[in-house]
Parts: structure tokens; sequence; C-alpha cells
């Protein structure tokens, strides 16, 4: 490497130069990701400032609150139970898809396109269309159930398949964009793989167990995060589908921060529960660190 | 790679058979909003195929919403996103990849912490910050806390990491300065990139509905996705036929490009996703 270029882009002067380069981007991001966590923490110890009460350190009382707040339970439980779903079926979607897609099949274009089209749309017009899927009176849903004889039936409005039909949509809007990346991974695994394990006489089951699933982790685990992420970041469509009801039997954890603060106005335990909010997304950022270690021993 | 065995021929015509039927599922409840925002209202959930097709649904729908306005907020926004993260990214992402200075490292760590920590999540936070700047129902509102992005700046970090220095030091040897070499170098050679993350991104803003629903509170700064769900709340009262055909013009845009560039904005996707 020639001495003269890496020395200008280390002296003093470049250190300069360089700072400038990032300053723009760096004060952004501080003032509207890094300094909100930190004030996020801050007010989850004080009360909510009213007109005629200043707000006060409470310590944990906001905590405690939260502990024992139904509805925080409900949409901690309603969202575990909305990421452990959702985030598997349409990761095998994905795969799925994206096996088919990769093939020798009959109008692979249009098959991919219809798989990939839920992604571009946004989640408020998926939810409008969905919306009118479930309709008990002229949805599709219930004009296939019609000579079941199940009719009328109000999915988005009873308490116990609601939570499912956001999930459907959720899986509906989002394994399509998941296909993409599985589509670039299987493009990368060598034909002489496939040759190999043809001629050692193994079926194309064994293959994709023994050989194009276990080369698909690293794959799998970044969609994973992303998924997971998504979980507990997208909550559009509930806005238009349910509003968190009957009951709060959609409430996520996001949407419940919503209507705490800005239905209720209660900034401390809207903050206190951004704090939970954060703690999940760096417990996941944890457990991604932890996989991208173990993930080597596949490369 | 294909997974299709050549000698199993019956496996082959499952296959086939399974993904198109996995296919036409996918876009049933598409095709289902189609149909209903092409029909009169009359035939809502009568699938006659000689029932007679119509415009009007787009028509009244169009005349019932300020969509035009929504639509040109939405431009406006995503076209200064864009611009502005465009520039702000680079110039990062530039500082990041090819100057050593004292705490890089540390900065660029702290730079990732958005990957997990979207702004999506600290609405109340930022909401507060917003308001304590006097910004409440502005397009910029809308568009600050997203204007500098961790996945942009790690995208074409890894992009520039990845241009030999060769090409640096042929064009500092020609007297280009530091910010010429980015110019002539490195932004050009990373145009495949910047279509990827563009499209990425436009497609992102274009259908952002949380920050800028909080944001807003009237006409003039409304984008097109918080005007849909307004319109199209149970208690307006509104046909679902015209529902349909507002929700189709809202995500027509977008729709028709991603036809038009089905392939670039599948390559784009997957180029974003990989590095």
């Amino acid at each position: 490497m020639p001495a003269l270029p890496l020395r200008m882009m280390t002296g003093s002067r470049n250190s300069l130069h360089a700072w400038l380069l990032v300053l723009p981007a760096c004060v952004l991001l501080a003032a509207f990701t890094h300094i909100p966590i930190v004030t996020t923490f801050i007010h989850s110890f004080y009360s909510t400032p009213r007109p005629r009460r200043p707000s006060r350190f409470v310590g944990l009382d906001n905590y405690e609150a939260m502990l024992s707040d139904p509805i925080f339970w409900k949409a901690l439980w309603n969202n575990a139970i909305y990421a452990l779903t959702s985030v598997p079926i349409s990761i095998a979607l994905a795969m799925l898809m994206a096996l088919f897609v990769n093939g020798k099949l009959r109008g692979k274009g249009f098959v991919r396109l219809a798989y990939f089209t839920p992604t571009v749309l946004p989640m408020i017009a998926v939810a409008n269309i969905w919306l009118f899927f479930y309709n008990p009176q002229y949805g599709l849903i219930d004009q296939l159930l019609k000579p079941f004889g199940i009719v009328g039936v109000n999915w988005l409005g009873t308490q116990s398949t609601a939570l499912w039909c956001l999930i459907v949509v959720a899986v509906w809007k989002e394994a399509g964009f998941f296909m993409i990346f599985y589509l670039a991974a299987l493009q990368n695994i060598s034909p002489d793989l496939r040759e190999a394990a043809a001629i050692e006489g193994a079926s194309r089951w064994t293959f994709f167990w023994r050989v194009v699933f276990p080369l698909l982790m690293p794959t799998t685990l970044f969609v994973m995060v992303n998924a997971v992420i998504n979980a507990f970041r997208l909550v559009d469509h509930i806005f238009v589908m349910t509003g968190g009801g009957p009951d709060n039997s959609t409430s996520v954890l996001l949407f419940h921060i919503y209507t705490v603060g800005f239905r209720f106005f209660d900034q401390a335990y809207a903050a206190t529960l951004t704090m939970v909010l954060l703690a999940i997304l760096a417990l996941i950022a944890i457990g991604q660190f932890v996989l991208t270690d173990k993930r080597v021993h596949y490369e | 790679m294909s997974l299709i065995n050549h000698d199993n021929a019956a496996g082959e015509w499952l296959e086939t058979v399974a993904a198109w039927t996995l296919g036409l599922l996918w876009l049933l409840p598409l095709l289902f909003a189609v149909w209903t925002a092409f029909h009169p209202s009359a035939y809502i959930a009568t699938f006659d195929l000689f029932a007679p097709l119509t415009l009007e649904n787009f028509v009244t729908a169009w005349k019932a919403a300020p969509f035009a306005r929504y639509l040109l907020n939405t431009v406006v926004l995503v076209t200064g996103i864009l611009i502005v993260q465009f520039i702000l990214c680079t110039l990062a992402a530039f500082a990041f990849a090819r100057f050593d200075f004292a705490g890089r490292d540390i900065l660029f760590a702290l730079v990732l912490v958005q990957l997990m920590v979207s702004p999506d999540i600290l609405i109340l936070e930022n909401y507060i910050t917003i308001r304590s700047l006097g910004l409440v129902d502005t397009l910029p509102a809308i568009a600050l806390p997203y204007l500098a992005s961790a996945f942009g700046i790690f995208l074409l970090r890894q992009t520039f990491k990845s241009i030999p220095k060769d090409f640096e030091e042929a064009a500092r040897i020609e007297g280009c300065s530091t910010l010429g070499v980015l110019w002539r170098v490195y932004i050009p050679l990373g145009k495949p990139i910047y279509l990827a993350y563009g499209l990425v991104l436009v497609s992102f803003h274009w259908n952002n509905y949380l920050w800028p629903l909080i944001i807003t509170n009237s006409v003039s700064t409304r984008p097109l996705t918080v005007g849909l769900a307004i319109f199209a709340s149970p208690d307006q009262g509104i046909d679902w036929s015209v529902i349909c055909a507002a929700t189709l013009m809202t995500s027509g845009p977008l729709l028709i490009a991603f036809l038009l560039f089905q392939r670039q904005f599948v390559q784009s996707f997957m180029r974003a996703g990989v590095r």
C-alpha cells in the first residue's frame, strides 16, 4: 500500500474532516434515537406532568403500576403469541416459496410476483383489504364457509379469533419479503453439491434437510431477527382492523404504548412501557450476537 | 440450483401445482379487492362474471376526500427523505469506510443501535422533541426522525469498503480533493446499491403510518396512509366498493412501479438485505 494516501487519511486534519463528515448524521441519530432512549429511562422514574402538578420523582411506582396493570400483561402475552406464531410460519412459508421459485417451475415469474406483491402494499391498504375479506356479511371467507353452514361469524369482533386474524395478515404480508433473502441464499449454493448428492443417491428430501437447510441457517437467523423486530414494531393493521379490541384481545405492546401515551396522555407510564419494549429488543440483539458467533461453524 | 429431480415427473408436477395454488391463494385478497373496486356496489360479493364494470367507485373516492393533496404530501415527504438521507448517509459512510479517526469504532457501534431501536418505537419522546421545536403538524416533523439511517450508513459503508483503494489513489494523484474522490469514484461505483437502497427507502416511507398519524392533524400535512385510514374508518359509513377503490388508488403508484420494475425491485431488495 503506498504510504502517501494512507498518511493523508490518518492525519489530524483528516480526523477533523472525518468528524465533519459523520457529524450531521450522528447529531440526528443522537437526537431521535440515543437521547430518547435515555430520556425514556429517566421519565419512567417520574410522574406525568399535569397542569397543576409538576412532574416529580416517584422511584419505581410506575413499574409497580405496570406489574398490576392487566392490560399490560394482556398486551405482552398477545405480542408473545403474535411473534411466536407469525414468525415461524412466515419463515417456513418464505423458505417453501423460495424453493418453488428457484426451481424449474412453469410460470416462475408470475408466481414470484404473486408471492412478493403483498410486501409492496402499505400495511394500511393491506388491513383494509383484509377487513373486507373478514367481513361477516360480504367477506370472501364468509362466502366460502356458507356451504358448511357457518354464516355471519364476526371474525375480528370475537375475542378468540381476532388475534389469529391479525397473525394471518402478518404472515401474508411478510412471507414474500423473507422469500427474497432465501432466494438470494439459494442462488449462492453451488450446483456441485446437488450433483454430488445425486451421485450418492440422496433423495430430494434428504438433500434438503442435510445440505440446503443447514446452508440456509445464516439467512434464517438474519430473517428471524428482522421478523421478530417487526412483530414488535409493526402495529399499523391493528389500528385499522380492530383498534386493539375486542376487550384488548388484539392489543400488543407498541399499541398499548400508543394508547397510554396519546389517548390517556400518561407520559410517564408510556415511558415505563417503552422500557419493556427496549429491554425486549436488547434481548433480541444479545440473542443475535450469541447465535451469530455459533453460526461460524457452518461456514 | 434446482431441487427438482428430473427422474421424478410426478413430483415435479405436484410441485408445480402446489406452487401455483399457493400463488393464487396469495393473490386472492388483492384480486377480491380489485373485483369489488371495479364493480357497482350492488354486485358486492356476488361473483357474476357478466356484472358491469365501472370506474364510478374511483371517481367517488377521489371526490370524497382530498386524495390529491395526500398524494402530494407523500411525494414531497418521500422525495425529501430520499435526498437528505442519501447525502447524510453517504458522507457518514465514507468517513466510516475510509478514514481512521479517534472514536470511530465506538461511534459506528452507536450508529448500529438504530438498526434495533427504530424511531417507530420511540414515538413518545420523539413527539415531545418535535413539540418543543414547534414543528407539530408539519412535513419536516414527519421526516426528521428518519433523516439519518443506520441501515443506509451500514449499507453504503460496506459498499465503499469493497471498492479497491487503487481507484481512489489514482484520483488523488490527478489532484482530486477528499469530496472530489467521493463524488468521482465512490458514488459512481456504488450506483447499483444506491438504486437498491432508494427503492427500499421509498417503499418504506410511502407505507409508513404510525409516526405520521401521531405527528399530523391536518389535510395539508397528512400522507396517503393516514388519509386512507381516516377515509376508510367504519364511522364514516362509506361503501365497501369505494373503500376498495381508495385502497387501490393509494397503493397504486407503488404497485404499478413495482409491476414495471419487478426484476430490479426484487434484485434490489435482495442486494439491500444480503449485505
